[in-house]
């Protein structure tokens, strides 16, 4: 029973995934109840796993491929912790993403590169050793290649090649650093403290440097995230599935695996990694807002703003002591719900009422309510505003940073919180305050609904809301990372 | 290793010759029924599969399986020999070769009228005389029995790519016969050298006599160059890509997948069981040089061609340059390599998972032919629609050629690699990562045509499903090879030279 729980839970994915592709192109209500069928079963799942990895249990399944080449799919919390927000947000842009899609063309393609997208995750949450978890991480690229040039358009299969190139790139960095790193050492499974002492200092600095490459493409630190803005040619829901559930996740997931389960704390201070590790994802944090306040366009906007909050995550794996770390994991899932909420506002504005543009927002307020008061608890969030989940992880990446003696870090929170502000307080702004330009194209009257396309959006920026309102709460995502890194840093 | 009959008992049938002789004799049949020979495909696939299910099922059973015809035993005798790569190699011909024909079925029966066709009538006798000599290669436990199997293939191969008639046809074969020809020539050539040094051609009989080194070196040189130029290594590969272009889809399948391999399963049994001691570590250096210059030279080509079926061939000149690699990553102390065996595995995982997909690719891309017409790239826009599941096919068989996980390329590169690695040779790793990464440039370039709009006029032919789906059933073959790979692997090791383990330049 426990080695068959992590197998079904990635089963209920893949299977939904072959069941869709098989379906005809018209037979849209099947399409749909496969789709939330499984969405909800893995939500199900995962439950069921929090409930029992709390009471201690443990929860593995091993596929040998050749003798020292095992699969392994291991629960542990930290992998639930990515896997409850994946089977969350998968859920719900599920329900987005039949809305919004509608009657488009080639749904059964895309449902089903979409499900196999979110097998890809699970596998990456679940992963219990380095290979395994490179599988996931290239079954990943694959299955989101389909979904971004999903228009077949000039620009989309512009956007996707460019994303092949970072990615698959990145992927080989990855596998090229694991194969370095194994090929002394054998086999390398996660553990709770890592088990490298005996290694070659040069290969483990130049493994862990390929590896962290290879992350960071997907995990858009600087210089590599230039696939990121261009791949918002992509449909909305897309964007907030690559933007905060799936992709740029599993890159920073991926970075805090290797620092705490493949390196361990200790080993990454020793080696001297740690630091230019978060002095790179500071200088992320602050291009990638910078360059946020260039973009006029929302959805590049918020693409660069992704790539500025991601690094948060990043910033506080590097940085030692269970406060920052805290801070890093917790921004896992604190990212996740508001950068979701906010991409699921933007497609609806676009698809509403064909606002893409910031000067376009005026007025916005008033004829999508629902949606821009989403949009806005998400924005506040971002900026770092209590008692919103972006202030509880920035509050423990503040804490942490001078617990580890980085001062320095507090300023780059500050200016990066400025920066936020900066960014985003002018699309609340001219939502709320400013009246709509008389445009008879865009007629005034309320364009809110269908509720499909308006809920998930709502759900996510109350549970932004929530997680930041309860964090004390043990299952609370806050109490949820406090477990995994005392589990972490206990002798 | 269980080595001789008599400990265990023989198996009742040899299946291992029947592999042989099921489809020479099916080519006979065939060029009796004439008009009619395409109603053999379907049994012949079938026999084809059982036969090779039951000798590697003999070989898992009894080890290394010896038949000796006529009961006359070697050095006076022929022995048939299949080991572990023998009957793996057996099990991609009899699934691609069933691929092959059954696609082919529609395509090379009656016109329309219900006359025979000279394309229909020669296409049978041919492949069925192609698969029996690919079929001798894997069970041929003597040098001779292998020029015989490697002859019946250059004939047949050749005519199967002049079967067009067109004038650009005509040329590639006559470049290809030139080639292969040489090849053969080279290939006798050392052979006799070795029979007149040692008296016999039997290759255990050669792998245990006493060593006139000269000899043997110069005569295992000789026949390596003119196996690479069978098997269209670099830099004897130019007359691989108008080739396999110019033959129809079906028999290009055959070819780039398996045609090719023979030459370089002989090269295998060679260096690895001839003569494993006259290998320095120079040689193995230079070979896997032209094996790298191989990948890089054939995937630059590649991603240069405006036609689909040759992205498709230039892609085999690179995926050969792998196997090359063979030689400088073998072996390595047990310390230096936990996965012990690692690279001689590993290669022919890259061999048979690149049979599968290759097989599946070039079907894809005949069914994608038939349906726009010709196979110019800039036409395909847009075909995926319109061909759902040879659109897939083809995307998974790029998958394992690219050699992602889960596939059996990645299983193969994934062996490779780690034993690069492990022996401290980090520049075959960087060779074959860089490949990788080439081959995801030239593979996504018609991948991603596949899924753009379709702007041109024009309708598009139907092809049938189920002609679509032997692609996708080939494809998914050989994504299985990987994520079952511990079946195959465990075949292989039946049998396996110990230079395998030790390498060759010790």
């Amino acid at each position: 029973m426990n080695a068959l729980l992590p197998v079904v839970t990635l089963a209920t994915s893949l299977l939904a995934a072959g069941v869709i592709f098989l379906l005809p192109e018209s037979s849209k209500t099947v399409r749909t109840v496969v789709n939330l069928t499984a969405a909800l079963g893995k939500l199900g799942l995962a439950l069921l796993m929090i409930i029992g990895v709390a009471a201690g249990e443990t929860y593995e399944a091993t596929l040998t491929l050749l003798p020292g080449l095992d699969l392994i799919l291991r629960v542990d919390a930290l992998a639930l912790l990515f896997l409850t927000l994946s089977a969350f947000l998968w859920l719900l842009t599920t329900v987005y993403a039949i809305s919004y899609l509608g009657d488009g063309p080639h749904l059964s393609r895309f449902f089903g590169f979409f499900s196999l997208c979110v097998a890809a995750t699970t596998g990456v949450a679940l992963s219990g050793s380095l290979i395994t978890f490179f599988v996931f991480y290239e079954l990943l690229t694959l299955s989101t290649w389909p979904l971004v040039v999903h228009k077949g358009d000039g620009a989309s299969l512009a956007a996707g090649r460019r994303y092949l190139i970072y990615t698959m790139s990145g992927s080989a960095a990855l596998l090229a650093g694991i194969l370095w790193l194994e090929g002394g050492l054998g086999p390398i499974e996660f553990t709770r403290h890592g088990s490298l002492d005996a290694g070659d200092p040069t290969v483990l600095i130049g493994a862990f440097v390929l590896m962290v490459a290879g992350l960071g493409v997907k995990a858009a630190l600087v210089p590599l995230h230039g696939w990121l803005p261009s791949a918002m040619v992509a449909p909305a829901p897309v964007s907030a599935l690559l933007h905060a559930v799936a992709v740029v996740k599993a890159g920073a997931f991926g970075i805090i695996r290797l620092v705490y389960d493949v390196y361990g704390v200790t080993l990454v201070n020793e080696l001297g990694v740690g630091l230019p590790l978060a002095i790179v994802a500071a200088v992320t944090i602050i291009y990638g807002s910078l360059r946020a306040l260039q973009q006029h366009d929302i959805k590049r906007r918020l693409a660069y703003s992704t790539v500025s909050q991601v690094a948060y995550i990043v910033l506080g794996t590097g940085l030692f002591g269970p406060y920052a770390t805290i801070g890093g994991v917790v921004h896992l899932v604190h990212q996740g719900l508001m950068k979701i909420t906010l991409f699921f506002c933007a497609g609806a504005l676009a698809e509403r009422i064909g606002v893409t543009r910031v000067e376009q927002l005026d007025g916005a307020g008033r004829r999508m309510p629902l949606t821009m008061a989403a949009f806005s608890v998400a924005a506040l969030g971002m900026i770092g505003l209590p008692p919103l989940a972006g202030f509880v992880s920035k509050w423990y990446l503040g804490i942490g940073s001078l617990q580890a003696g980085q001062h320095w870090v507090l300023a780059v929170l500050a200016v990066s919180s400025l920066l936020n502000a900066a960014y985003f307080l002018p699309l609340l702004h001219r939502a709320w305050f400013l009246a709509p330009a008389d445009d008879p194209a865009r007629p005034a009257a309320r364009r809110e609904g269908p509720a499909w396309l308006i809920g998930p959006g709502l759900v996510t920026a109350a549970a932004a809301l929530g997680a930041g309102l309860f964090a004390g709460l043990p299952l609370s995502p806050l109490g949820w990372s406090t477990l995994i890194v005392t589990r972490n840093y206990a002798p | 290793m269980p080595a001789t009959l008599a400990d265990l008992g023989m198996p009742l049938v040899p299946w291992a010759a029947v592999s042989v002789v099921l489809p020479l004799t099916a080519a006979l049949v065939a060029a009796l029924l004439g008009r009619h020979a395409h109603h053999l495909a379907v049994p012949m696939a079938l026999a084809g599969i059982a036969v090779a299910a039951l000798a590697i099922l003999d070989v898992v059973r009894h080890g290394v399986i010896e038949t000796t015809i006529g009961g006359w035993t070697p050095p006076l005798g022929i022995a048939l020999r299949l080991d572990g790569l023998g009957s793996a190699f057996l099990a991609v011909i009899a699934l691609v070769g069933a691929g092959v024909t059954l696609f082919a079925r529609a395509g090379f029966g009656p016109d329309a009228e219900g006359r025979e066709t000279r394309r229909g009538y020669a296409f049978w006798p041919l492949v069925f005389c192609t698969i029996g000599g690919l079929a001798a290669i894997a069970v041929a436990g003597d040098l001779f029995n292998l020029y015989v199997g490697l002859e019946l293939l250059t004939v047949t191969a050749v005519a199967l790519v002049a079967l067009d008639g067109k004038p650009a046809a005509l040329a590639a074969a006559m470049r290809y016969l030139l080639f292969a020809l040489l090849g053969s020539l080279l290939y006798l050539l050392g052979a006799a050298i070795l029979y007149v040094a040692h008296g016999t051609l039997d290759i255990r009989l050669l792998s245990r006599s006493a060593d006139p080194e000269t000899a043997t070196l110069a005569a295992v040189v000789l026949m390596t160059a003119g196996l690479m130029a069978k098997a269209a290594l670099f830099p004897l590969h130019g007359w691989l890509p108008p080739a396999h272009g110019s033959a129809p889809a079906p028999a290009s399948a055959l070819l780039s997948a398996l045609v090719v391999k023979a030459p370089f399963i002989i090269m295998l049994r060679l260096w690895f069981e001839v003569a494993p001691e006259i290998a320095t570590s120079v040689v193995a250096q230079g070979l896997g040089a032209l094996g790298a210059a191989g990948i890089l030279v054939g995937s630059l080509l590649a991603l240069r061609q405006h036609r689909l079926k040759l992205v498709i061939a230039y892609s085999t000149v690179a995926q050969l340059g792998y196997l090359m690699l063979v030689f400088p990553l073998a072996g390595g102390s047990g310390e230096q390599q936990p996965w012990s065996a690692g690279a001689w595995t590993g290669v022919v995982f890259h061999a048979l998972s690149h049979a599968l997909a290759k097989g599946a690719m070039f079907i894809a891309a005949g069914a994608m032919a038939e349906a726009i017409g010709d196979d110019r790239m800039d036409r395909l826009d847009g075909v995926g629609q319109h061909l759902p599941i040879a659109a897939f096919a083809f995307g998974l068989a790029a998958v394992s050629l690219m050699g992602l996980p889960p596939s059996g390329g990645f299983t193969g590169k994934y062996l490779l690699l780690t034993s690069a690695f492990a022996s401290g040779q980090w520049w075959w790793a960087v060779v074959m990562i860089g490949g990788g990464l080439l081959a995801a440039g030239y593979l996504f370039r018609p991948l991603s045509r596949l899924l753009a709009k379709r702007e041109q006029p024009g309708a598009l032919l139907a092809v049938t499903r189920w002609r679509q789906a032997i692609a996708l059933g080939l494809a998914m073959l050989s994504v299985l090879l990987g994520l079952l790979s511990l079946g195959p692997y465990e075949l292989l090791q039946i049998g396996r030279p110990g230079s395998a383990v030790e390498g060759l330049s010790s």
